[in-house]
C-alpha cells in the first residue's frame, strides 16, 4: 500500500524528522493564502498522486510568488497527471502540496527498504541525491552503498558511520545528525510495517540540518490489522470501487481494459488464464481469484463485479476443483447466474473432483453456459463468443 | 526415494483444532500421512481426530518424536508458531498460513539461520510424496506415484500440472509448492538441489510467476548444476506493471520481475518452455518417453 507524499510527511513529523513548512490544499485560493502567510520567496507546488516520476511528468513546479502558486495549483488540480510510472490516462490530481523552499547545500539519497535477496531490511544511500536512483544503480553502482540490517538487532551506530563516510560527511555534528535521522527513519519503518521509505532528495541546508524534501512510503498490506493509523488512510484512499467491493468479499480482483472477463480459483491459475486469453487474441477484462471456497454468495458477488464493466463480452470460468468439489461450484454458478440474469455467454471449464457431474448440472440448467473440457478450448471459445 | 517427506515422516500439526487445521488434518490422515498429534495452546491433554493435543511444540515432539510440522495458525500468530518449531529443532516446517506480515517473516528467516530446520512456505499448498505422505492443502487423489518432480510458486496451477501428468499416466516423485510471498522459507534453488539428488525424479516441471528474481536465480543454478530435463511455465505474461496479482510476491515493480526476463533466463538454462499451462504434462511425457527409449537402446 502506497501513501501520498503529504501523508508520508505527516508521519515524518510525528517521528521528529525534518520536512519543509507546507500545506496540502484542494483549492487554488487555499494555496494562495498559504503562500502569503508563509512569507516565502520560492515555493514548490506538487501534485499529490500515488505514482512516482512526478517531476518528469510536470507534476512539480517551482515558482516565485503567491500568484504563481495559485496559477500552478489551478493548473494541476483536476488534471490527469501522466508520468513514466502511471498509465497512459494518468492519475487524477485532487490534492496539491505547497512547500516553502529552503537553501540547499547538498542533496543526498536515503532509503530503507525490504530486500528479498538478503531477507533483511537494507539501508541504501548515495550522494547522487535528486537523481533517478534506478539510473544511478545501473550506470554507476559504485555510487550507492547498501547495508543489510539484522532483523533482531536493528540499526546500529556503525552503519551510520559507514554511510556518513561514504557520503563524505566529515564534521562530527553532521554525522551525529545523520545518525539520529537514520535511527528515526528505521524506527518508523519497523513500527509501521513499511516495505519502503525513500527520501530523494534528502538535503543538507546551509545550517547543516537534514531535511526530507520528498518522501515516498509503501506499507505492508498484510500488516494493516495491527496498524490502525494506516488502516484509516487505506480506507480513505480513492480506489477502484469494484476492487474495494471484491476485497470485502474475500475476492482478489484487478480490473483491466479487455473484453473477456475471467473467474478463476488461485492466483497463479488466474494469471495463467489471462495469459492464455491473450495468446488466442483476446484481451482479459480482469484478474479475479475467488480463492478456495466458491460459495454462492462469493460467486454471485464475483459475477456482479465482473459485469460492472460494460466492455465485457464473455466470461471464462476456470476452476480446478480440488478439495472444493466441482458439482458444488456448478450449483453456485447456476444459482448466481439465476439471481443476476447474465446476458453474455459464460464459458465454463471445471476440472477435478466430480467434474462430470458438474458439467451435467450446468447442461441441464438451460442457462447461458458453454461447457468445455480444456483450458485451451475455453480460451478459444471465449474469444470467439466475445466477437459474436 | 523422494524429497523432503516419505512414508516414515512423523508429523504434527500446529493450529490442529482450528477450522483449517481440523479439515486438512483429517484429509492427511485419510491419505495415510503419519500425523501423530497436534498443538493448540490451552487444549493440551485433550484428543482431536483421535490424536493427542499438546500445549507446546516441545511437548508434542517429546511425546510423538515427530520430525515435521505443518502450521495452520492465523497470520498474527504465525511468526511465533514457526519460531517455536525452529526452537524445538523440527527438521521440516511447512507453513500454509496466508497473509503473514513481511517483517515477521524477516525475523523468521533470521531465526532459521544456523539451524537444521527447513521451512517451506508460508502461503503455500505444501509438500506431497504421492501414496506416502501428504502435508498441506492439496487434494490427495489427483496425485499418482511416479518419476516427475513438480516445483511451483502457485497452488492451483500446481494441481493443474499434477492432474495433467497423472491423467497421462506419468505420476510424480514429490511435489513442492514454495508459496507466493516475497520472503519465504525455501526458494526454487533450495528445492532444485534436493530434486537434483533424488534418483526417483527423472524430470521436473517448474512453475514460476512474475515478481522477484527467484526464476532467474533458479536458471543460473540449473545451467550450472541441474542434471535433469525441466519443463517450465511462467504465469503472468499479460499482467500489468505495478499491480499485485493476488500473491504478495507477484508484482512487477521498479522494472523488475516481468515474465520476459524470467523466460529468457530459463530458456538460456536449457529448460523446455511452454507458453500454455495445458502443455506442461504433454511435454513432460515426451521427454520421459525419449529418456526411456534411450535407455532401451
Amino acid at each position: 500500500m502506497d501513501i501520498k507524499e503529504y501523508q508520508a510527511k505527516r508521519l515524518f513529523k510525528k517521528y521528529s524528522i525534518f520536512t519543509l513548512e507546507s500545506q496540502v490544499v484542494q483549492t487554488a485560493e487555499d494555496a494562495f493564502d498559504f503562500a502569503e502567510k508563509s512569507k516565502g520567496n520560492v515555493f514548490a507546488v506538487k501534485a499529490q498522486i500515488l505514482a512516482g516520476g512526478r517531476g518528469k511528468g510536470g507534476g512539480i513546479k517551482i515558482v516565485k510568488s503567491s500568484q504563481e502558486v495559485k496559477k500552478s495549483t489551478q493548473d494541476l488540480l483536476g488534471s490527469y497527471l501522466v508520468t513514466p510510472q502511471t498509465s497512459k490516462k494518468g492519475e487524477f490530481v485532487s490534492q496539491v502540496l505547497i512547500e516553502k523552499a529552503c537553501d540547499i547545500k547538498k542533496e543526498y539519497y536515503l532509503a530503507f527498504l525490504l530486500d528479498p535477496l538478503s531477507s533483511r531490511v537494507v539501508v541504501m544511500s548515495s550522494s547522487e541525491g535528486g537523481m533517478d536512483i534506478e539510473e544511478v544503480s545501473e550506470k554507476t553502482p559504485e555510487k550507492i552503498l547498501k547495508i543489510p540490517i539484522h532483523s533482531f538487532l536493528g540499526f546500529q551506530d556503525w552503519m551510520a558511520w559507514e554511510l556518513a563516510s561514504f557520503l563524505g560527511l566529515k564534521k562530527r555534528e553532521e554525522v551525529q545528525e545523520f545518525m539520529n535521522l537514520s535511527k528515526k527513519i528505521y524506527k518508523l519503518f519497523i513500527e509501521k510495517d513499511a516495505n519502503l521509505i525513500e527520501i530523494n532528495p534528502l538535503v543538507k541546508t546551509k545550517q547543516d540540518e537534514f531535511i526530507a524534501l520528498d518522501a515516498k512510503m509503501s506499507f505492508d498490506e498484510n500488516a494493516l490489522y495491527r496498524q490502525a493509523e494506516l488502516q484509516k488512510i487505506y480506507n480513505e484512499q480513492e480506489k477502484n470501487e469494484s476492487e474495494f467491493i471484491a476485497r470485502e468479499h474475500g475476492l482478489s480482483f484487478i480490473s483491466l481494459d479487455g473484453e473477456i472477463a475471467c473467474m478463476v480459483n488461485g492466483a497463479g491459475l488466474a494469471m495463467a488464464t489471462m495469459d492464455i486469453i491473450k495468446l488466442y487474441g483476446g484481451e482479459p477484462a480482469n484478474f479475479l481469484d475467488v480463492g478456495g471456497g466458491a460459495e454462492v454468495l462469493k460467486v454471485t458477488k464475483a459475477f456482479e463485479i465482473i459485469l460492472k464493466s460494460k466492455k465485457v463480452k464473455s466470461i471464462l470460468v476456470n476452476i480446478f476443483g480440488g478439495i472444493m468439489k466441482c458439482d458444488v461450484i456448478a450449483t453456485a454458478l447456476i444459482k448466481a447466474s439465476q439471481e443476476i440474469k447474465i446476458k453474455v455467454p459464460i464459458i465454463v471449464r471445471l476440472e477435478g473432483t466430480r467434474s462430470q457431474e458438474a458439467i451435467e448440472l450446468l447442461k441441464k440448467s438451460n442457462l447461458n453456459f458453454t461447457t468445455v473440457d480444456s483450458l485451451d478450448t475455453a480460451a478459444q471459445k471465449s474469444v470467439e463468443l466475445a466477437r459474436g | 526415494m523422494s524429497i523432503l517427506v516419505d512414508k516414515n515422516t512423523k508429523l504434527i500439526c500446529q493450529g490442529f483444532t482450528g477450522k483449517h487445521g481440523s479439515f486438512h488434518s483429517e484429509q492427511a490422515l485419510k491419505y495415510g500421512t503419519e500425523l501423530l498429534g497436534g498443538v493448540t495452546p490451552g487444549k493440551g491433554g485433550s484428543f482431536h481426530l483421535g490424536k493427542p493435543v499438546f500445549n507446546t511444540v516441545r511437548q508434542a515432539v517429546e511425546e510423538t518424536k515427530a520430525q515435521a510440522t505443518v502450521i495452520y495458525v492465523p497470520a498474527p500468530f504465525a511468526r511465533q508458531a514457526i519460531i517455536e518449531a525452529i526452537e524445538a529443532e523440527l527438521q521440516l516446517i511447512v507453513c500454509i498460513t496466508e497473509g503473514i506480515p513481511v517483517l515477521d517473516m524477516l525475523k523468521v528467516k533470521q531465526a532459521l539461520k544456523g539451524t537444521l530446520s527447513r521451512l517451506i512456505g508460508p502461503n503455500c499448498p505444501g509438500v506431497i510424496t504421492p501414496e506416502e505422505c501428504k502435508i498441506g492443502i492439496m487434494p490427495g487423489y489427483i496425485h499418482k506415484k511416479g518419476r516427475l518432480g513438480i516445483l511451483s510458486r502457485s497452488g492451483t496451477l500446481t494441481y493443474e500440472a499434477v492432474w495433467q501428468s497423472s491423467c497421462l499416466g506419468l505420476g510424480q516423485s514429490s511435489c513442492v509448492g514454495i508459496g507466493g510471498d516475497p520472503i519465504k522459507g525455501s526458494d526454487f534453488v533450495d528445492i532444485l538441489k534436493l530434486f537434483n539428488q533424488d534418483e526417483e525424479t527423472k524430470a521436473l516441471i517448474l512453475i514460476g510467476e512474475i515478481g522477484g528474481v527467484a526464476e532467474e536465480e533458479a536458471a543460473d543454478y540449473i545451467q550450472a548444476e541441474f542434471k535433469k530435463p525441466i519443463v517450465a511455465f511462467v504465469a503472468g505474461q499479460s499482467a500489468p506493471k505495478g499491480r499485485r496479482m493476488g500473491h504478495a510476491g507477484a508484482i512487477i515493480s521498479r522494472g523488475r520481475g516481468d515474465a520476459k526476463s524470467k523466460l529468457k533466463a530459463l530458456k538460456r538454462a536449457g529448460c523446455h518452455l511452454v507458453d500454455k499451462p495445458s502443455q506442461l504434462g504433454l511435454v513432460a511425457k515426451k521427454i520421459l518417453e525419449a529418456q526411456s527409449n534411450l535407455l532401451k537402446k
